[in-house]
């Protein structure tokens, strides 16, 4: 108990790092979602089976022998694809539909998707090691592996690279027209069918990219997406649609918030913590708008 | 009452009574529908009358499993020996004592989880549309999840149920037992949701449905409704996992009592496959869905909820309005509301 | 007669937009007042403020002497004040009977009173109001299959069965059949004159506000530019300026 107690600064820091780097990560899927929510008024539950199918395209990569690290690249162009079909199978006869109808069938999509991916890949829990090593931080007590600097580092280029990609490319100003006014955009001539189909792809494309830095840096398993799903949701409620400095901000707060309620609860209690952080943000967001007599939105 | 009527309830009375005679084999499977019917019923209190899609009622399930099963046990012996011991039944309750322990059970165990909406009714019931949902979606996860860290429960581990008393009849009377009790809980569930809906308060749910705002602008407290509508929910539901428990004799946090990827999405599913915001919608809906599952599940073997998946998009998408809708699309003078077309076309007059 | 509504020195503003800058007037009971202005000149912000919809950002609102602005919604429309809405809101899954049961006001509205019945008496009641609005024959259909002239009588068939003191109606001819205006116009006077509910109206076609009001009051950008009776309206070159757009 002693040493527990003079370890706690070190372990606090160490959660902190941890956090932050975890955070970025989290932002990264939570960017997918704000763009393709943004765009489609969708909210795609089977956002986390993304993640996750992402990285079981590094993973198998891995057991082919190819450097997991490469699967964020293989990863995108895959899960570009799969999102593309995705969206002409199934979501573009949800897109204009109600709310609800759109998260039960992404909740479909989920659910399917969970037992595909057992079939292929199994229910074991698996890893890809990168065998990057580690870095070393304040006389050896806190550590950090560098796949995790690696992820937090690739989910940054990726963010920016999309924010860039979305102000100067054809496609990106199509998108962004369209999330602004579809009615609009149609009349001035944008394939919004189109739009709606790159969107729902990039959106899966960077859940590969998420899925593989997942894969190298933490586990996998067929059935861990809803979380993933959930602190996008939590992510963007906070930080609102597209704006990515928000949306980095608190990613990095949900990975501290995360690291340290392992920490001081458990890690049992913690996936538990993330759904509980997600009703209070909702309820005190609730509350907050009622004295102005409004509510969410 | 109607001849029709009397004649489809006379049926549903002589089937419930009748079912474990004629049906000995699937007297289980006939115990669990009446149970999947009270998931559908309560669910679209919410979901279908209300407009409140809710994912996470199966957090009132949960509770009345686990609230049921404490109190069977605690009332006489230490819980926390008794789910420390695992499987294995180290105290044995005789024929009194069980029965006793389970009626407590079972009145708290529709209490409490009712308790529980109240009190986070407010909080809860003030999120609007998509915000609702996932929000509740996060509800019921996070409980089947702290539900698992919890030792006193058993944990992941689950904890085991009063296995029914030696020396009064076996197997045979138990599941007879249990399939009259859910048969019972179905009954007073149906009929006192149709009571319910014939009340000023079904015709406010509805108003809420269609544009709370309105309501709320024509003097009604919406949040008073909506928090009872959901403490019923919550009573019925509870009893139900009660129930529920006591019939499979063993209690797990996220794959049977706060078992949001099957009972808590079956419950949707079927109020929508049956037609949501309908008295009916939901029993039949839960009949069809149930047979579906129960015929076709062996034969997906493993594939089960690829089929789940595939089933909830094919219904959300081609069918969103369910049975009733198609029926009342099809037989209107049956089933739906007849309209003159006289009167559709009618031009106001003001003279 | 006493006073019924009073608005003292209200402000709204929405960001940059002053929506109501110190708008006071007062309403006497039992008479017709109409509320007049170019669009976006804050009439509807102004209801709002009234019936709690939004806080308001200063300023006091007084029904029957009662500060009413820190109210709730439906706590506000359960004292007798009710208002209609500019674009129509009904219960569009009812029918026109279900929506005017709906919105009786229930004999004891208690928590141990949820699941009240219906009393018959109501849907008599309903139809008598229905034929009022000249919408019987349509009592059966569901209300959002009726047209937006019709789902306007509809709200305002529904606001009576609620047996409000005061009524603030938001355009009720928008959108209506012209060859009804004069019977809107009798029904309105009917309602003042023998359920005696006091009405304020926003209305933008003056005929008819001039043949019902017996006062009016003009906002211009959120604030009060004139009052007086119809006649004294109808020549203020202030209010002929606001709505021909002169600064
Ligand atoms: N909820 C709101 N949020 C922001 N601006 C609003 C809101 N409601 C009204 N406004 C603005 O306030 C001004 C007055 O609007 P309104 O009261 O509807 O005018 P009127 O009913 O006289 O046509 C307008 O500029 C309008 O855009
Ligand atoms: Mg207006």
């Amino acid at each position: 108990m002693d040493f527990l107690i003079f370890k706690a600064p070190i372990l606090m820091v160490q959660a902190s790092m941890d956090g932050i780097l975890l955070g970025l990560l989290f932002a990264l899927i939570a960017y997918g979602m704000a763009l393709q929510w943004g765009v489609m008024n969708i909210i795609n539950i089977a956002q986390g089976e993304l993640v996750i199918m992402g990285g079981y395209i590094a993973y198998f990569m891995y057991t082919a022998g190819i450097h997991p690290a490469f699967g964020i690249i293989v990863s995108p162009i895959i899960m570009y694809f799969v999102g593309w079909f995705l969206y002409k199978s199934i979501i573009n006869r949800v897109v204009e539909r109600d709310l609800f109808i759109s998260i039960l069938a992404t909740f479909g999509i989920s659910i399917l998707t969970q037992q595909l991916m057992n079939f292929v890949f199994g229910a074991d829990v698996v890893v890809a090691q990168s065998n990057f090593g580690t870095t070393l931080l304040f006389d050896d007590s806190v550590t950090l592996p560098n796949a995790k600097i690696f992820s937090a580092l690739v989910s940054i280029v990726f963010a920016v690279a999309l924010v860039l990609y979305m102000k100067k490319s054809r496609l990106g100003r199509a998108i962004r027209a369209t999330s602004q006014n579809p009615r609009a955009a149609k009349i001035l001539g944008v394939d919004t069918e189109k739009v709606y189909a790159a969107t729902f792809g990039i959106n899966a494309a960077l859940c590969g990219v998420a899925g593989s830095l997942i894969a190298i840096t933490f586990t996998l398993h067929p059935y861990v997406g809803l979380p993933y799903t959930v602190r996008s949701f939590m992510i963007v409620i906070i930080a609102g649609l597209g704006n990515l400095p928000a949306v980095a901000l608190s990613g990095v707060g949900l990975g501290v918030f995360e690291e340290f309620a392992d920490y001081i609860l458990g890690t049992e209690f913690r996936i538990a913590a993330v759904f509980l952080l997600l009703v209070v943000i909702l309820v005190y967001r609730r509350f907050k708008l009622s004295k102005k007599r409004e509510y969410l939105k | 009452m109607s001849k029709n009527n009397i004649i489809i309830y006379g049926l549903i009375l002589v089937f419930g009574i009748g079912a474990p005679f004629l049906f000995p084999a699937y007297k289980l499977q006939i115990s669990i529908l009446w149970i999947l019917t009270i998931l559908a019923l309560t669910w679209d209190i919410q979901g279908g009358q209300m407009g409140y899609n809710s994912f996470g009622n199966i957090l009132f399930f949960g509770i009345g499993m686990y609230v049921c099963s404490s109190v069977q046990i605690g009332m006489f012996f230490p819980l926390s020996e008794w789910t420390a011991s695992g499987g294995e039944k180290t105290f044995l309750h005789t024929t009194s004592q069980y029965f006793e322990g389970f009626t407590y059970g079972l009145i708290l165990a529709g209490i409490i989880p009712a308790i529980v909406a109240a009190l986070i009714g407010y909080g809860i019931l003030g999120l609007r549309g998509h915000y609702f949902a996932i929000c509740t979606l996060g509800i019921g996860i996070a409980a089947g999840e702290i539900a698992g860290g919890i030792e006193l429960i058993g944990a992941g581990q689950g904890m085991t149920v009063p296995p029914w008393p030696k020396g009064i009849g076996g197997t045979e009377l138990r599941s007879q037992f249990f399939y009259y009790l859910c048969f019972l809980t179905v009954s007073i569930t149906f009929l006192v949701i149709k009571w319910i809906y014939q009340t000023r308060f079904g015709l406010v749910l509805n108003a809420i449905r269609d544009n709370e705002d309105k309501a709320e602008a024509m003097g009604i407290h919406t949040m008073r409704y909506k928090i009872i509508g959901w403490v019923v929910s919550a009573f019925f539901l509870g009893i139900a996992g009660g129930l529920m428990g006591n019939m499979i004799g063993y209690i797990e946090p996220t794959e049977i009592a706060f078992a949001g990827s099957t009972y808590g999405v079956f419950m949707v599913l079927m109020a929508i496959l049956g037609g949501k915001g309908t008295l009916w919608g939901p029993v039949i809906g839960a009949a069809v869905f149930h047979i579906f599952k129960e015929g076709f599940w062996t034969f997906f073997l493993g594939w089960q909820y690829v089929a789940l998946g595939a089933l909830i998009i094919v219904i959300v998408i081609f069918f969103p309005e369910g049975i009733m809708g198609w029926l009342r699309e099809k037989y209107p003078h049956r089933f739906g509301e007849v309209v003159d077309e006289a009167d559709r076309t009618a031009q106001v007059e003001l003279t | 007669m006493g006073i019924i509504l009073e608005v003292d020195q209200v402000y709204k503003h929405f960001g940059g937009v002053k929506a109501n800058e110190n708008v006071s007037l007062t309403v006497e009971e039992g008479s017709i007042v109409g509320l007049i202005g170019p669009n976006g000149s804050g009439k509807t912000t102004l209801f709002n403020s009234i019936v709690g919809t939004h806080p308001i950002d200063q300023g006091s609102i007084y029904f029957e002497g009662r500060e009413i602005s820190a109210l709730p919604v439906p706590a506000i429309a359960k004292l007798g004040l009710l208002r209609t809405f500019q674009q129509t809101r009904i219960y569009e899954k009812l029918n026109c009977i279900q929506n005017m049961l709906v919105s009786s006001k229930p004999e004891n509205d208690t928590v141990y009173n949820v699941f009240a019945k219906i009393p018959e008496e109501l849907t008599e009641k309903s139809e008598n109001l229905l034929k009022f609005v000249g919408l019987y024959q349509k009592r059966n259909l569901r209300a959002g299959d009726l047209s937006f002239g019709q789902q306007k009588l509809l709200e305002l068939a529904m606001a009576l069965m609620n047996e409000p003191k005061m009524l603030l109606l938001d355009e009720p001819t928008a959108g209506i059949n012209p060859t009804l205006i004069n019977g809107i116009i009798d029904r309105l006077i009917k309602v003042n004159k023998e359920f005696g509910i006091t009405l304020l109206v926003i209305e933008h076609n003056m005929r008819v506000i001039m043949s019902l009001a017996q006062k009016m009051f003009c906002l211009a950008h959120g604030q009060l530019l004139a009052e007086g009776t119809p006649e004294e309206i109808k020549n203020d070159h202030r209010v002929i300026d606001a709505y021909l757009g002169v600064q």
